[in-house]
């Protein structure tokens, strides 16, 4: 038996799973200190279901905590950023487009030394690997332990960025040191912007960490435990503790990923509809559709693997304003449903009150809301409805129907047939899907670089990508029979010659829960 | 005119604007020139009529492939020496500088090489838009020649090159770039103040950094477009301009042959019901068209924006289920004459149609 646990901003959600059978479900408030919600959660589905902790063979855990650190600039280091690209590149020191208010917390520490990739591979300038070790004695006078490294082209080849860090650690042995490689794409600045993230949470990612071991221990559950990472897989725990930047917008990803398990799905539109946003994606061979657009996290600019998704502002805490003409969202009464809305007594007028009034929803007190005109109500599931369709259209690929899962608390506005949809598929575990996606989430491997299809010949080197991706997965812990490509991306390369394609892959496989025991925690 | 730090973002996007959905995404020229400005200081601006006749003046740019641009930006050094090498070829250095083109990334570019090297920037430019070719600049529609020009690695490898016509130093530019690893700087279209008076696209500077601003108010009033298109209609040139097409994406196109991104978008109106339009791109948005009719073309302005924050769409990022306005506008009389028309207009791009302005197409 495994436990999924989502921790979100709000509330800390925690799931038992047998195989495939949902046992028990919990929704708790989070707390100052995470561990303290966790221990609640999970206490709760193991007394439900009467399940002895050491009956629990692994745990999944997906967490906001990080970005919301991030994006709050709470508990961050200071940085060392050492970028390989001179003499290319100088024309933009790193930290250029950073808000101040971050940058004084990163601090002025940057060095920009000689070395990179050409697009090709080829070497653009040879290593300076007295450059590197100048730099490294000047962090560690200044104390600095948390270090980002980038590279010219090193998607392409990941070399150098690795030399320079066996360089760091034998000068600062207690550095952590994060490579852009290992956590970005081409485009140099996003790249290694993430690179700067991911130190700077150095601290935090410890921390966190050590607090979901902590709680683990406190209920008696020996077994290891995940966390789940942007693109619907598993990261082990010490790998978070390194590469905490890859959790950023895991909960969306693990409410689709959710949504296609309870569903049984795997291509779909998924609306998650929670109490002031409707979050809506694209699910592509139960994955969630990546962004191939930049992402802006606390006024960063990031280029991470992240669900492509569209926030919308409704939900079931959304204001409908009946002055003037009928409104609805995006304000929201948020947390406070349970006191402003009318039928728990409040005095405003919501989305949840008009689908009580419309009579397909049933909580609260349907009395307080029989004296709300027809038309009003009519009007409001009209634009609720109308709201949802045009989301769902503008994610959609193309004008063919597919099928729309609803999951969170807010899935009762939905009544109606949505245009566009061949179906609407709700669950009754819809509310905790993001933990039930943390719960089943996979392995993954994946490769991203330019190769030369006139050199190898499009087959071939298709063929040896895939390989080398698989080979990641199980060496991630996946089950080798079980991983399979759930992507492929082609990209020619204009103005490049000889068939030059940056080729992208995603594979990913069943994590395998008998080999785990063995990997220890 | 002025163009500050805190101008760099309006700047931008009116020159994304400009694009007509080419000439690279602005970013990295973005963040080039807030570097180069927080370290040298503003860029000193003068307007093409203060010009001497006989004042020397180059346009700098930066050429390659869009994809390794976003990994390898300029390092600085390289748009000096490509300023220092084409002034040695000439026996003088340049009085001023000027942008060969104001759409996308190169409307950045040469405040970086002003900035630097302490060269005024003419408030102009070659294209008064993005094209996507060297020869298609407007001092080569009325005879003056990109070269001797000078392209620069970030290696401070330097080639001087000499071409009997602009298409062939287009060529050559190419290979060049190629092997010097498709991210390059270069100083071309050595002009004389009296050119560039009667033939540059003027005061583009201004016009995108407006364009801009006019977004930014436009959102704060909830209308960006209408923002947008009140300042459009204040100026002399670009006043014809028009929604030419409210609506969704329904289909998009687009494949990269010779080096181009070409393809075709198609927009249906909001309500599902009317005439839909297509929209013909070659990197650069060509013609819109509606029934086989065409309702605006090049060198007039088409620009896809989203239809709520009134964001320039480039061609690599529209999407199905977009909803967006087309935007078209008239341009400068200098670049509508036939001698324009024919390096520029719709037959230059493989179209069987004659150009006819916007202003005089019916709806």
């Amino acid at each position: 038996m495994r436990i999924g646990v989502d921790v979100g901003g709000t509330n800390t959600d925690a799931v038992l799973m047998d195989g495939r059978n949902v046992i028990a479900t919990k929704k708790t408030p989070t707390t100052e200190n995470v561990s303290d919600g966790i221990v609640d959660a999970i206490t709760s589905v193991l007394v439900q279901s009467a399940t002895p902790s050491d009956k629990i063979q692994c745990v999944m855990i997906g967490t906001t905590q990080f970005t919301n650190a991030f994006v709050e600039r709470r508990n961050l280091v200071e940085v060392g950023v050492i970028r390989l690209s001179l003499p290319a590149s100088r024309g933009i020191p790193p930290l250029t487009d950073w808000p101040d208010d971050i940058r004084a917390v990163i601090g002025d520490n940057m060095h920009m030394i000689r070395g990179g990739y050409q697009y090709d591979g080829r070497i653009n300038s040879e290593l300076d690997e007295k450059g590197i070790l100048a730099a490294a004695r000047q962090l560690k006078a200044k104390r600095i332990k948390a270090i980002a490294i980038s590279g010219l082209f090193s998607p392409i080849n990941s070399a150098m960025e690795e030399r320079a860090e066996e360089i760091i650690l034998n000068e600062i042995p207690d550095s952590i040191v994060t490579l852009s490689s290992r956590i970005g794409r081409i485009g140099l600045i996003e790249r290694e912007n993430a690179a700067i993230m991911n130190a700077s949470l150095a601290d935090l990612s410890i921390k966190i960490v050590s607090s979901f071991r902590q709680a683990l221990g406190d209920l008696g559950i020996m077994a290891p435990f995940y966390i789940s990472q942007n693109d619907g897989t598993l990261m082990k725990a010490e790998f978070v503790e390194k590469y905490p930047v890859l959790t950023f917008a895991s909960g969306p990803t693990n409410s689709m990923r959710g949504a296609a398990y309870l569903s049984g799905i795997e291509n779909a539109v998924v609306a998650d509809i929670g109490g002031t946003t409707t979050d809506i994606g694209m699910l592509m061979n139960g994955f969630p559709r990546e962004s191939s657009l930049t992402v802006d996290i606390g006024g960063v600019r990031t280029n991470f693997r992240m669900p492509d998704i569209l926030a919308i502002g409704l939900g079931g805490g959304s204001i409908v304003n009946t002055e003037g003409a009928l409104r609805v969202g995006p304000q929201s009464v948020g947390y406070k449903l349970m006191d402003d809305a009318m039928v728990f007594g409040g005095k405003t007028l919501t989305t949840s009150d008009i689908a009580v009034a419309a009579g397909y929803a049933d909580f609260g007190d349907p009395a307080l809301v029989k004296g709300l005109s027809p038309k009003i109500v009519s009007g409001a599931v009209t634009r609720i409805h109308e709201i949802v369709t045009e989301g769902i259209d503008k994610m959609k690929t193309n004008a063919d129907p597919v099928p729309l899962i609803l999951v969170g608390g807010g899935a009762v506005l939905i009544d109606r047939d949505i245009p566009g949809t061949s179906e609407v598929i709700t669950h009754e575990h819809g509310g905790v899907a993001n933990a039930i996606g943390a719960s089943i989430a996979q392995v993954g491997g994946d490769i991203d670089r330019v190769v030369s299809y006139d050199a190898l010949g499009r087959d071939q080197a298709l063929a040896e990508a895939k390989e080398e991706a698989i080979e990641a997965a199980i060496t991630a812990g996946a089950e080798p029979g079980s991983v399979q490509v759930v992507d492929i991306e082609e990209i020619p390369l204009s103005y490049v010659p000889g068939g030059s394609v940056r080729l992208r892959i995603k594979v990913a496989g069943d994590l395998n829960l008998d080999n785990i025991a063995r990997a220890g925690k | 005119m002025k163009i500050e730090l805190n101008d760099l973002e309006d700047f931008a996007r009116g020159a994304a604007f400009l694009g007509t959905g080419g000439g690279g995404d602005p970013y990295i020229g973005r963040l080039l020139a807030k570097h180069a400005i927080k370290e040298y200081g503003n860029p000193e601006i003068i307007e093409p009529e203060d010009l001497a006749d006989d004042a020397l003046v180059f346009a700098i740019a930066m050429l390659g492939a869009p994809t390794v641009l976003v990994e390898k930006a300029a390092c600085g050094d390289d748009i000096d020496l490509a300023i220092d090498k084409l002034s040695k070829r000439l026996g003088r250095r340049p009085d001023a500088l000027i942008p060969i083109e104001i759409g996308g990334i190169n409307s950045t570019i040469p405040i970086v090489a002003s900035v630097r090297n302490g060269i005024p920037l003419v408030n102009a430019d070659g294209m008064g838009r993005a094209f996507p070719e060297i020869q298609m600049v407007t001092f080569n529609v009325y005879g003056y020649p990109p070269t001797p020009l000078s392209i620069v690695d970030e290696h401070l490898n330097a080639v001087v090159v000499d071409a009997e016509d602009a298409k062939t130093a287009e060529d050559l530019v190419r290979s060049v770039a190629i092997q010097m690893g498709l991210s390059v700087m270069t100083a071309n279209y050595p002009v004389s103040g009296a050119v560039v008076k009667k033939y540059a696209v003027k005061h583009t500077l201004t016009l995108a950094l407006e364009i801009g601003r006019a977004i930014s108010h436009g959102r704060t009033q909830g209308e960006p477009v209408n923002s947008l298109l009140s300042y459009l209609e204040s100026t002399k040139y670009y006043k014809h301009c028009k929604i030419l097409f409210d609506g969704k994406i329904v289909d998009i196109k687009r494949e990269t042959t010779k080096g181009f991104s070409v393809g075709h978008c198609r927009i249906d109106p909001l309500s599902g019901v009317g005439d839909s339009v297509e929209i013909i791109f070659q990197n650069e948005n060509l013609v819109a068209k509606i029934n086989d009719k065409l309702i605006a073309m090049v060198p007039d302005l088409i620009c896809v924006v989203d239809r709520e924050t009134a964001e320039p769409i480039p061609v690599e990022a529209l999407r199905y289920g977009q909803r967006v306005k087309v935007i078209g506008a008239s341009v400068p009389p200098v670049m509508r004459t036939l001698e324009a028309i024919k390096i520029f207009g719709p037959r230059a791009f493989g179209f069987e149609e004659d150009y006819i302005p916007i202003e005089d197409i019916s709806p």
